[in-house]
């Protein structure tokens, strides 16, 4: 039974990210019915968004301190970031700390700017050209972002630590009357799946309860119609493109913890989250917010040694093996509309 | 003769002739001259432009004809590898049966993958080839190389080794891939002036061989079957409407294309006898899919034109570094030499990837039909002035009648 509690915790925190992901994919396509293969690259920069806050908080000067000597007897250099300076090393200390939280704020600007350039730039000209040419095009670009990125990050992934705070594990087996560290939960992770929770949540809501996302969603279903009505729905699905973007960056942002990110994360993410999208159902969100918890967690419990032993390398195609049995029995996914993507 | 028309016949003539004479054509610059850089002509690179160029026919018939794109086209091309070393470790180093073997593999997984993926189409189709190519990059390099049963070798990839059983080989005949007796790794080198050309048997092999599928393609382009693949790009549901079921003949397009990039596999094996899991990446899909998009899909010569671009500005522009920038530039004034090269430095070297995204981006952009379409534009402008032309002198005679 603690074997099972721990296997659903460990896929949560993958199947988040693959969930804010496929969601963000799902809104592309359902809005403005475009395949998204610079999704992935949207993730990474995120994750980078991270990188760059912690790097400019860290920027230091460098005093040489008489009284201190390093190990060959010179004076010691004395590295005192500008922000410690500035607000003291408590409230400095602190806010470089905190860097990967506050990279959410500053990341939502910055990439919900890059989805609209995104949007307007470049894929507003693919409306009327075949998928082929909006995936070929998107992968282009996802290569171009991906470069730009390694020219300025070098290919070795960035360590960016989370806050103090929340190093460390929870016991989540005392919790339920189970032994002392039997089940322990790092703590960041916790974060990331209540952070993906409440994104997931907002999302939904936004688009169920105000008047932007009833719109929305009704040009979702009848675009010409909507438009004939006199909304401008382009302009509303561009800003859909913006938000989505921001899912997939904020996904990013606190992944960065977990795991640091390096140039070519958002491609590895990419393939697993398509297969999320195909699994959950074309155009579906829920769809794909259930496929990508569903396959996470089936992710972590083919890593099980049981799993293993029994069938060795499970755990690395069980995903795609998935992937295949449900495009084939159930051609839609699992909970895809009819009519989307049959042509 | 043949049985091509006159156009095709042309254009395999030039095609063959490009191939054949290509060691003299990629190395136009002398050995000791600074330009010598941008020569292609040494056995390494001109492989690869025939082999790619195999490889990108085959996806071409596939992409080209019925418009199916797939992103998973690196699986079969890591299979033929894979086939064509393990007959090197348990048979002879000879060549031929590794061919065969390489391309039959690569017929079954295709005949196996392509039956479930071309049950859907569109998108879902280069979703299912994906997760396919994808899962037999995951098995190859880990799940099939446990002690047990160690089929691929893993990371190291698969190689020869001194004490496999290798049942047909003898003394005097090289230790590396040959084709009865004569290495592929054997080249005769020709001393002309201040030039070198290098003839390579591994080259020439390949080449033939590309040769025969350019034929072949040509061929399959201009026959019925080459029609029916057409109307499944043109109007599948209307295909169907008909009467006629498409999927046996996407399936044989599949089957082919596979073979191709088994052959392509297998070939690179030949010339280098090691077989790597990373071959099978999606990345390596992502290649060929750029290879063919960049030269024009569904045009004979655009795939062979693609792959050795890709090629050869891969090899050159990596090799560009700083230094040589600054001796190209070093004309202009200091500031605007360190300006310039600053400027262009993240092309080149490591950025060649960059500057391939961008180009490739471009090309999906402004020139879907890839730089065989480019070159027909410009054709096309050239000959219309010159039409122009003719009419204004035309109507300019008139009135002196």
């Amino acid at each position: 039974m603690d074997a099972f509690i721990i296997q659903i915790l460990n896929g949560l925190d993958k199947g988040s990210a693959y969930a804010l992901i496929a969601l963000g994919l799902t809104l592309i396509f359902g809005t403005l019915g475009v395949v998204n293969f610079a999704h992935g690259a949207l993730f990474m920069i995120g994750a980078f968004c991270a990188v760059f806050l912690q790097q400019v908080l860290s920027i230091s000067t460098v005093a040489i301190d008489e009284t201190q000597k390093d190990f060959l007897g010179n004076p010691l250099k004395v590295e005192t970031p500008y922000v410690e300076n500035w607000f003291g090393p408590e409230l400095g200390g602190a806010i470089i700390d905190w860097s990967v939280p506050l990279a959410l704020i500053f990341a939502i600007p910055v990439m919900i700017a890059v989805g609209f350039i995104m949007e307007r730039g470049l894929i507003k000209h693919f409306y009327k050209r075949p998928h082929a040419d909006q995936i070929l095009v998107t992968f282009g670009l996802a290569i171009v972002l991906q470069e730009v990125i390694k020219y300025f990050y070098g290919a070795n992934p960035i360590p960016t630590p989370a806050p103090d705070v929340f190093k460390g594990s929870f016991d989540f087996g005392s919790l339920l009357g189970f032994d002392p560290n039997v089940i322990i939960y790092p703590y960041w992770r916790m974060v990331y799946f209540g952070f993906s929770m409440v994104i997931i949540a907002g999302i939904f809501a936004f688009l169920q309860f105000t008047t932007f996302g009833m719109v929305v969603r009704a040009g979702m279903v009848d675009r010409e119609t909507v438009s004939m009505l006199g909304i401008n729905i382009d302009k509303r699905f561009t800003m859909m493109f913006g938000i989505a973007a921001a899912v997939a960056g904020l996904a990013g942002v606190m992944y960065t913890p977990i795991n640091p990110p390096n140039y070519h994360m958002g491609m590895d993410f990419l393939v697993l989250s398509f297969v999320v999208v195909v699994v959950g159902g074309m155009g579906s969100l829920p769809g794909a917010v259930l496929a990508g918890f569903l396959l996470g967690i089936l992710e972590s419990f083919a890593s099980t040694t049981w799993a293993t032993t029994t069938i060795p390398g499970i755990n690395q195609i069980i995903i795609y093996l998935v992937a295949i049995i449900v495009l084939l029995t159930r051609p839609r996914g699992l909970m895809g509309r009819k009519g989307v993507m049959e042509d | 003769m043949l049985g091509l028309n006159k156009n095709d016949r042309t254009l395999l003539v030039i095609v063959a002739v490009l191939a054949l004479l290509a060691p003299f054509i990629l190395n136009p610059f002398p050995t000791d001259s600074s330009l010598a850089q941008f020569n292609a002509g040494y056995p390494d690179l001109m492989q690869k432009f025939v082999i790619f160029g195999i490889f990108a026919i085959g996806f071409n018939i596939l992409f080209g004809l019925t418009g199916y794109l797939s992103f998973g086209h690196a699986a079969f091309l890591g299979i033929g590898s894979y086939s064509a070393v393990w007959i090197y470790k348990l048979f002879t180093y000879n060549v031929i049966p590794a061919m065969m073997l390489s391309v039959v593999m690569a017929a079954i997984f295709a005949l196996l993958i392509g039956y479930i993926s071309l049950r859907r189409s569109g998108i879902y189709f280069s979703i299912l080839t994906l997760a396919f190519a994808q899962m037999s990059f995951a098995l190859a390099y880990s799940v099939l190389s446990n002690p047990k049963f160690n089929l691929t070798n893993g990371e190291t990839g698969l190689q020869v080794y001194a004490n496999d059983i290798q049942m047909f080989h003898r003394d005097g005949l090289p230790d590396f891939p040959h084709i009865f007796g004569l290495s592929m790794g054997s080249t005769s080198k020709l001393p002309l002036g201040a030039w070198e050309f290098q003839f390579n048997v591994g080259y020439y092999f390949c080449a033939i061989l590309m040769i025969l599928a350019f034929y072949f393609s040509i061929r399959l382009f201009r026959s019925p079957f080459g029609m029916m693949l057409r109307a499944v790009k043109s109007n599948q549901q209307r295909m169907n409407y008909t009467g006629l079921n498409s999927r046996p003949y996407t399936l044989a397009a599949f089957v082919i294309s596979g073979m191709f990039a088994g052959l392509a596999g297998g070939l690179l094996a030949a010339t280098d006898p090691l077989a790597g899991a990373e071959r099978m990446q999606w990345t390596a899909s992502g290649e060929v899919v750029l290879m063919t998009i960049l030269g024009g899909a569904g045009t004979l010569i655009g795939p062979v034109l693609g792959a050795g671009f890709i090629k050869y500005f891969e090899n050159i522009f990596s090799k560009i570094n700083d230094q040589v920038l600054h001796q190209w530039v070093s004309f202009m004034p200091d500031g605007l030499e360190d300006f310039v090269v600053a400027l262009i430095h993240p092309f080149i070297g490591k950025g060649w990837h960059l500057t391939l995204g961008i180009l490739f981006m471009l090309v999906v952009i402004f020139l879907p039909g890839g730089l065989v379409e480019g070159g027909q534009r410009i054709g096309r402008l050239f000959g219309r002035k010159k039409r122009a032309e003719d009419t204004a002198d035309a109507a300019a005679k008139t009135p002196a009648e």
